[in-house]
């Protein structure tokens, strides 16, 4: 095998001798670790882990370690190793209703079973630079009581119980979970995979849309029902054994919106929901999801569809930053050869151009 | 940790069965965009990925591999991607367009006859022709469904009557064996003709919008037009500076900031193939200054 | 009764066998008529051609719903060999089949029981896997179409012999139709979707 080495081969070689040594900085500053990355900068583990759709810390830190901190080019990693997984089958469904919960409010109720649990969150933190965070700063020790045993009941379902929100749909028996990353998505998509698009899809995107409809583009009346964050027991059911088997637990955000009721002649009004669910602690991502999530519910609710977070092949098309920032960055790829055609086209149409605007004076007059 | 193994060629062999099953439906249905499942590739989206899957599909160990973009071998994009073959694959790798048995291509078909031994697998960013007249997939699905293609038509005819002629200049439509409107990837116009009736087989991968497509050899391509205004290939009124070609697409060199320009091949192979057998450009060392552009350069 | 030990054994090598099967399914695809050969498999299970089943390691998994005529299905071992070696699912009704394996050519279902494909998706049809007597002597037939220069002209012993007139219907279907790979031992033949046939009859 014989490859022409060239001047853009070694060029390429060299970009990513200077890129690894740009990644290492200066030499003389201790390297960061994989373990810091995962445990001081969790939160960008948790965003790269859901974007990525690949729930494991260590591989998210590697990528953001690797990506200099990028973090669409860390969930780019990610997919592109995740694309190589074989895929095994879709998990039994998580109970979020059991969830160890480490954090969870409510804006709809004052009191509800199980109670308001702040946990950590920036939430009420006033934003004023810390200096002393700069070095060898050691946390004081929270308060912590004995682990509650009272259950956590989800707020959407103590609204069920009396039939004030939709029931959440149900899939029928033995339908298969679809899969954009295996199948490929046509239009209109059901709720499953606009819901994992939405999972998948960059977080600044879905915060945007969902803004969107805050200010009118595509109102839907939000109340943050509940947002809780902890950890789910993942379990896996395989006909080998005949049960589902505990793979582990993982940590998860849901936000459950509680929606604009709807209502006709033959149904009772009731509220509706909207849905956002990520790994980690991700509380914007799923807050926004929620709102673009019930936004998309608009045809099947019967709702005129017209603003863009409304519109399922724009949101499902747009949300994913690896596509978008692919596409958008191929255009520093060459592109000599077509843009030499357009070039000769404008040459030529500025020319017939200038003789017709040169020759029509010419023509008055003479006549 | 999870240490990466990788297949032959990159592809799990799930994934190749299933993009094989869509090349097969795209050969049998010319110009029909089959939809296949894209995998994420360890490179971006809009680089290639939709190529790279095809290539990696259809790839064997006796295969030997030519990458081009903007028809040069040796572009920084053409020489990632053969090295990501040459690495996965360990397959041959040549710059000669004779010698490969699989082209992979950004934006341009080989000067050089392609024969029949030989795939074309173009990397297609935007493989939905319609898609710039109207964006939703629903509807350009229903126009395709119906054979309407109206819409295009109006789009040219505006051009004709706002400019005096077809303002595209790449990515220039094709209807292909008298029912499918397809996009050729951004290839200039004047590769237009050499997909009509090619011996070769021409494969298209769009990977981030999820598309495979294809022409099969023999087969008849055609370029819209209208009768009174029919197709032009695009001409330049230069030949090659380096090996004199009168008929070759031509990259435009700036050599200095006083209007200085130099027109060479933009098909490196073919250009330095001439040099060989002892053609020479005009002005093969010195900066070419450009001439005037005349009226007759369609 | 054969257990999974005693069926025959798939490829030597899953990787390669694979992508030398397709690329002579695709140069057959892409040449319609053109007899291509293919690495044959050390032993097929029942009625099954090594032609046949070299297809079936290629092209066949989990997302591809198979139909089996009779002389395929009444075979256990062809129904246990494909389950072991392709996980793919064995369908009844064959309408929403993505391949159709046919042993007995003369008992070839009305072409319409098989997938279409629709307008918007025509991609969405079966491809029919039918074996037959021979692909190197028989009747002539006089082929058409894209990926052919000018006329290609195929030597065959088909059953049904009316076969070619029954696939006149992709004619009028087009987009939707269709599309047959013939096989004979380690031949296979892909007549797709595209491809007039004039019957020379001879």
């Amino acid at each position: 095998m014989y490859v022409a080495v060239k001047g853009g081969e070694r060029a390429i070689e060299n970009a990513h001798r200077l890129l690894a040594n740009a990644r290492r900085g200066d030499q003389s500053v201790p390297e960061v670790t994989l373990d810091q990355i995962s445990e001081q900068l969790g939160l960008a583990v948790d965003r790269v882990m859901s974007e990525g759709s690949l729930y494991d810390r260590e591989l998210a830190a590697l990528a953001i370690k690797q990506a200099r901190g990028d973090l669409i080019e860390a969930i780019f990693l990610v997919r592109a190793f995740r694309a190589t997984l074989p895929r095994f089958g879709a998990s039994e469904p998580v109970d979020t209703g059991a969830m160890r919960v480490q954090r969870r409010v409510s804006s709809t109720f004052k009191d509800i079973p199980g109670g308001q649990i702040l946990g950590p969150t920036f939430d009420y933190t006033h934003r004023l630079l810390d200096p002393t965070l700069a070095e060898g700063f050691v946390p004081e020790e929270p308060a912590t009581g004995e682990a509650s045993t009272a259950a956590t009941p989800r707020v959407t379902d103590i609204l069920g119980r009396d039939g004030l929100i939709e029931s959440s749909p149900q899939a029928e028996e033995g339908a298969s979970v679809g899969d954009l990353t295996r199948e490929p998505l046509n239009f209109p998509a059901d709720r499953d995979l606009r819901l994992q698009n939405l999972a998948r899809g960059d977080e600044g995107f879905l915060l945007a849309m969902g803004y969107s409809t805050q200010r009118g583009y595509g109102r839907n009346h939000p109340f943050a029902g509940e947002i809780r964050f902890g950890e789910v027991e993942v379990e896996f059911f395989t006909e080998d054994v005949g049960f589902a088997v505990p793979l582990g637990a993982i940590e998860l955000t849901e936000c459950q919106m509680v929606n604009q009721f709807k209502g006709s002649a033959t149904e009772a009004p009731c509220f509706t929901r909207g849905y956002g669910l990520a790994f980690g602690q991700s509380e914007r991502k799923t807050m926004s999801m929620a709102l673009v999530d019930r936004a998309l519910r608009a045809r099947e609710l019967g709702e005129e569809v017209g603003a863009p977070a409304q519109d399922e092949e724009f949101v499902m098309s747009h949300s994913d930053n690896v596509q978008a920032t692919g596409f958008v960055e191929h255009l520093k790829l060459p592109h000599y050869v077509d843009f030499q055609s357009e070039l000769g086209l404008l040459r030529k149409l500025r020319q017939e151009f200038a003789e017709a605007n040169t020759a029509e004076p010419m023509k008055e007059a003479a006549e | 940790m999870n240490a990466p193994a990788y297949n032959f060629a990159y592809l799990d062999e799930q994934t190749k069965r299933m993009i094989r099953r869509a090349i097969l439906k795209a050969i049998a249905i010319p110009g029909y965009q089959v939809p296949f499942a894209s995998r994420e590739m360890p490179m971006p989206y809009g680089w290639g990925t939709g190529g790279v899957q095809v290539t990696a599909a259809i790839l064997g160990p006796q295969d030997v591999l030519k990458v081009i973009d903007q028809g040069s071998d040796d572009t920084t994009n053409a020489i990632s991607i053969r090295k990501f073959f040459a690495k996965t694959a360990g397959v041959a790798t040549t710059t000669a367009t004779q010698d490969a048995t699989v082209i992979q291509t950004r934006h341009r078909i080989p000067e050089a006859a392609l024969h029949e031994n030989q795939v074309l697998v173009y990397q297609v960013p935007i493989p939905e022709p319609l898609r710039f007249l109207e964006p939703r997939e629903t509807e350009t699905r229903r126009m395709h469904a119906l054979a309407e293609y109206g819409l295009m038509h109006v789009k040219l005819y505006e051009d004709i009557a706002r400019f005096g002629h077809i303002a595209t200049a790449y990515a220039y439509p094709v209807k292909v064996n008298a029912r499918y409107v397809m996009d050729p990837s951004p290839t200039p116009k004047f590769d237009n003709p050499k997909m009509d009736n090619c011996p070769a087989l021409q494969l298209f991968g769009a990977g981030r919008e999820k598309r495979i497509y294809a022409i099969p050899p023999y087969t008849q391509v055609v370029s819209l037009d209208f009768e009174d205004h029919p197709f032009e290939p695009y001409r330049f009124n230069a030949p090659c500076a380096l090996c004199g070609a009168e008929n070759s697409y031509l990259d435009e060199i700036v050599t200095d900031d006083k209007g200085g320009r130099m027109f060479v091949c933009s098909d490196t192979d073919y250009c330095e193939g001439r040099q060989a057998a002892g053609h020479h450009g005009s002005l093969s060392a010195a900066p070419y200054k450009e001439r005037a552009h005349g009226g007759s350069n369609g | 009764m054969t257990t999974i030990a005693e069926l025959p054994p798939g490829f030597a090598d899953k990787v390669l066998s694979a992508q030398s099967t397709f690329r002579s399914v695709m140069d057959a695809m892409a040449r319609p008529g053109s007899v291509q050969r293919i690495v044959p498999v050390a032993g097929t299970p029942g009625p099954m051609m090594r032609g046949t089943a070299a297809i079936a390691l290629t092209l066949f998994d989990h997302d591809t719903p198979l139909w089996l005529d009779a002389g395929m299905s009444e075979s256990s071992d062809v129904v246990k060999w494909l389950k072991f070696h392709t996980g793919a699912p064995v369908v009844q009704d064959s309408s929403i089949a993505a391949f159709a394996l046919i042993a007995e050519g003369t008992a070839l279902p009305p072409l319409e029981r098989f997938a279409l494909g629709s307008s918007e998706y025509p991609d969405r049809s079966t491809t029919l896997i039918l074996q037959v007597d021979g692909l190197d002597a028989g009747r002539s037939f006089e082929l058409r179409g894209p990926g052919i220069d000018g006329v290609a002209t195929l030597q065959a012993t088909i059953r049904p012999a009316d076969l070619f007139e029954r696939l006149s219907v992709n004619e009028a279907l087009f987009p939707r139709g269709i599309d047959v790979v013939l096989v004979s031992d380690d031949s296979v033949v892909a007549i797709p979707r595209t491809t007039r046939v004039a019957n020379k009859g001879s």
